[in-house]
């Protein structure tokens, strides 16, 4: 069984930056999210809870960073076209995540969040011949600090 | 939530406090509205048949964020997470629903960790986890390790 050869249009991707997407951080995102996952913790769930408390605002989850909260900002599932339409095979599976938090996220909060395919690399796996993709997304805030990075790592086989 | 732990009171070989997780149909429905992820993997069954999983399996993401509550919640307000990462080992099945609210009998999750290494890092006080989600079975089907910041007693 041999690893997936990584095409030369395919090599092209790594590096490309989609085009950056602005979020604002809304209250009932946040609340929503919270609810989806069952996290009651009153910081994410109850504004006046979360008024009184040292950040004085109804604040984020770590990996949290508006919505779409997968997609970052952007329709993944275009990059996904985009990366099949390179020679990706089209068969998916999200292999794991890796988050970097250098900041809280907060409701009111304006995110610049980019997206970038970081590498491509070919693997043999159970599923076979397996090109592996690294996707990384780096939010920043109004104020210009990086927040977060966080990176998928996908698996087409 | 618990009390407010200090980096005093941790050790290396500390449990994380064990957080307990049902994973059910409706949960998946909300996680895929509130993540905005509507692959039809995780709610069609031909969809996740065709690509070899047998039925609509829990999302990864999903599971990684049951995995950022265990650490949230151990760490406490004064704390902050600083790093977080998983890889989606094993494939997990929600429970189908009976009622609005009541899944059927069955799989019971665990979010667990222990603290491998405590260190301080300028005037960052630094715990790093092993960290995993359990499935009925005792499988780790959902691997990872964190570092948190912790307050200390000493500031």
């Amino acid at each position: 069984m041999a690893a997936f050869i990584v095409t030369d249009s395919l090599k092209a991707m790594i590096g490309r930056a989609e085009d950056p997407v602005v979020h604002k951080v809304e209250e009932g995102a946040i609340q929503r999210y919270a609810r989806s996952v069952d996290d009651p913790n009153p910081l994410y769930n109850d504004v006046e809870y979360a008024a009184q408390s040292q950040w004085g605002r109804l604040m984020a989850p770590p990996g949290f960073s508006g919505w779409p909260v997968k997609a970052k900002g952007f329709d993944m599932f275009k990059l996904f076209e985009k990366l099949q339409k390179a020679g990706a095979p089209l068969g998916l599976l999200d292999g794991g995540v890796e988050f970097e938090f250098f900041g809280h996220i907060g409701a009111g909060d304006m995110l610049i969040s980019v997206t970038r395919v970081a590498n491509i690399e070919g693997r043999e796996t159970k599923m076979g011949p397996t090109m592996v993709t690294t996707v990384e997304t780096t939010s920043i805030n109004e104020r210009g600090t990086v927040v977060m990075i966080m990176r998928n790592t996908l698996l087409h086989f | 939530m618990g009390k407010q732990i200090f980096y005093e009171d941790i050790e290396v070989g500390s449990e994380v406090t064990p957080l307990k997780k049902i994973a059910t149909t409706k949960m998946l429905v909300q996680w895929a509205g509130a993540s905005g992820d509507f692959n039809p993997l995780h709610y069609e069954d031909d969809f996740a048949k065709n690509l070899g999983v047998g039925h609509p399996i829990v999302h990864g993401q999903l599971k990684r964020a049951w995995l950022v509550h265990l650490m949230t919640d151990w760490i406490g307000e004064k704390g902050m997470l600083r790093k977080l990462s998983c890889r989606y080992k094993g494939m997990d099945y929600p429970r189908k629903m009976k009622g609005f609210d009541d899944p059927v009998d069955g799989e019971t999750w665990w979010c667990k960790g222990k603290v491998t290494k405590k260190y301080t890092e300028g005037d960052q006080c630094l715990v790093e986890c092993e960290i995993w989600v359990e499935n009925g079975k005792g499988d780790k089907t959902t691997p990872g390790s964190a570092i948190a910041a912790l307050p200390s007693r000493a500031k």
